[in-house]
């Protein structure tokens, strides 16, 4: 070994030519996003808030899909919820809304638990199916709660969000009406949470523990073989997923302020457009959903007046992207530039001592 | 005390036995080589000694403790590296990377602290020309290497070598050989499956035979090589 001791002149790094650029403009896009109420109406506010909770919603889903191999088709038992814990925080126990948003995450976060247990021992497309039928069965149960509605749904009590945390101070420095105060408490809340989420993958993926996640991906008895614990590294990501998309979930029926279970736990709303989205951007990179996000939202601007044909052509563009663009149109783009805002490899650099090599082919 | 020993260790698939009640011991430091013809259950006795499969009956020990129902995760941090006849890299990941996952795995330690030592077994095993290129672009016999390399960087105390030497050149032969000397120079258990007798002749002491998932020969090198069983099997490859 000792003739390996002075060979110590590595590095490694994850950083990438333009990596640093890439943070500065990412901070500075995060400034502009969280002064945008200033000087947009509150209608694009509220389509800002819809991009972000959206996004959410995509980076877990992709989270779970894209790294952790995790196919899930019942994201929408975590919004559902998270949406109703919400609710009862707000209805039931007078909560402030704000509160009431941590406990919905909180309470996805609980249902998640038990629900590993169950998934966990389905492989593939059974562990899909079980997804779908545990978030099915929590529906119906919630569909029985009467003090919230029942199978019809309730509306929170009004003034509830117009007495929440902050909102009069926005309402009074802004010079705005309480409605779209809130609607801009709600907006910046959405975007906190984007940031953190992406940050929190982020970090996650470049930590020791996104590592032994992408092994496990690739190879799972390797991974075993060299002391990975799949189980483990997949029921944490499982966990931390249920627990974003209950804040997003509780978030987005904050200023909704009306829930019914078909709605809450809607499959299209919130797993097959959040699984398009993730598909048509790029599986398996942050910056994927992103992109995802801002092209399912021209879209539906485009053929909002289509009805049905809507989805079919949604449904159709998710096809070609998947036979043409396996890696989305991230990957279309990175692989032509290069360029990553979010790179994760440990890229090793440095020269061992002459006398240590040897050639490799 | 012996750092492996296994005791009466059996399994079938099915009607096919392919482990038949297989016991053998290993000393610390010693390097042994298993022999036997193609389908003779050398790569399953490795996927039992690793816990890839669990035994149907038996009991192995490795450093003293029973470790027959444990995980292979569990093994690889008691110290049991080992290699996949079929190469089996993280093909997502770079050369590096995938070394990184077995030094901060299998040695329980950070990735900051595991990232020298992964570069050195690079040039040791004269991938790092590779290092960060993604192992799914590899050629076999670097894929070979890599297995190599990734389970040297989890900090094996016995190394399982699953016939890393076939297809070399006859340089590259002599490289491996020498690169698996330094390896057992440093104290590190080794037992290889190799069809190349004269490379595998030249690191290990002892043999093990086994045929139709038993073991028909154990004992010095010589002994075997010169026994009747061995060459009735090995009849046309070179001895
Ligand atoms: N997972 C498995 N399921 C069923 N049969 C297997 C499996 N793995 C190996 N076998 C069979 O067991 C026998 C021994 O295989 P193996 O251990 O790979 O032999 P060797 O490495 O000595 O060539 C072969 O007949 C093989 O077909
Ligand atoms: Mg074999």
């Amino acid at each position: 070994m000792s003739d390996h001791i002075s060979s110590s002149s590595w590095t490694v790094s994850t950083r990438t030519r333009g990596s640093a650029f890439s943070m500065l403009a990412i901070l500075a896009l995060v400034a502009l996003a969280f002064t945008a109420p200033l000087f947009v109406s509150r209608s694009v506010v509220q389509d800002l808030f819809f991009i972000l909770t959206m996004l959410v919603l995509a980076q877990c889903w992709n989270l779970l899909a894209g790294y952790a191999g995790l196919v899930s088709v019942g994201q929408q038992a975590f919004v559902g919820f998270g949406a109703y814990a919400m609710f009862a925080g707000v209805s039931l126990l007078g909560m402030d809304p704000m509160a009431a948003i941590l406990l919905g995450g909180l309470a996805a976060l609980a249902l998640s638990v038990p629900t590993a247990f169950f998934v966990f021992r389905l492989q593939g497309a059974y562990f899909a199916i079980g997804t779908w039928v545990i978030a099915e069965i929590v529906r119906l149960s919630l569909a029985q709660w009467k003090a919230l509605g029942g199978g019809t749904g309730t509306s929170l009590p009004s003034g509830a969000t117009r007495d929440m945390i902050g909102v009069r101070l926005v309402a009074d420095l802004l010079g705005v009406r309480g409605p779209q105060a809130t609607d801009i408490v709600c907006y910046w809340l959405a975007l906190l949470l984007a940031v953190v989420t992406i940050g929190s993958i982020y970090k996650l993926l470049r930590s020791k523990q996104g590592l032994g996640l992408a092994a496990v991906r690739d190879n799972r008895e390797a991974a075993r073989s060299v002391g990975v614990d799949p189980t483990w590294t997949k029921s944490f990501v499982y966990l931390v997923a249920a627990l974003a998309t209950g804040l997003a979930g509780a978030l987005i029926y904050v200023q909704k302020a009306r829930i019914s279970p078909d709605a809450a736990f809607s499959v299209p709303d919130w797993t097959a457009y959040v699984i398009f989205i993730v598909v048509i951007g790029g599986i398996g990179t942050i910056e994927g959903p992103i992109i995802g996000v801002i092209v399912f939202y021209i879209l539906q601007n485009l053929l909002a007046d289509y009805g049905s044909w809507y989805l079919l052509i949604l449904g159709l563009i998710g096809i070609l992207v998947m036979l043409f663009a396996p890696r989305g149109l991230w990957g279309l783009f990175t692989d032509r530039t290069g360029i990553q805002l979010f790179p994760v490899r440990r890229i090793l650099a440095g020269q061992p001592k002459p006398k240590d090599i040897r050639g490799s082919d | 005390m012996p750092i492996l020993a296994l005791d009466q260790v059996s399994k079938s698939f099915g009607a096919l036995k392919v482990a038949d009640q297989i016991s053998f011991a290993l000393e610390k430091g010693e390097a042994l080589g298993v022999i036997g013809p193609n389908g003779a259950g050398k790569s399953t006795l490795f996927n039992l000694i690793t816990g890839n499969i669990r035994v149907d009956a038996g009991t192995i020990r490795f450093d003293g403790e029973d470790v027959t129902r444990q995980p292979p995760m569990a093994r690889c941090l008691a110290g049991v590296g080992r290699t996949f006849q079929i190469p089996q890299p993280f093909e997502q990941l770079t050369v590096f990377e995938n070394l990184l996952v077995g030094g901060a795995f299998g040695s329980r330690k950070t990735e900051k602290d595991v990232g020298e030592r992964c570069a050195d077994i690079l040039v040791e095993t004269g991938l790092y020309p590779k290092a960060n290129q993604l192992a799914g672009s590899l050629g076999l016999l670097q894929r070979k290497r890599l297995e190599l390399a990734r389970a040297l960087a989890t900090d094996p105390k016995i190394l399982l070598l699953d016939e890393i030497a076939g297809g070399l050149t006859e340089g590259e032969c002599q490289e491996l050989v020498e690169t698996i000397r330094n390896i057992h120079r440093r104290g590190v258990s080794i037992i290889w499956v190799e069809h190349v007798l004269h490379a595998l002749n030249s690191v290990v002491s002892r043999l093990v035979v086994l045929h139709f998932g038993r073991v028909i020969g154990d004992g010095d090198t010589e002994t075997i090589m010169a026994s009747k069983d061995v060459r009735e099997i090995y009849l046309g490859i070179d001895v």
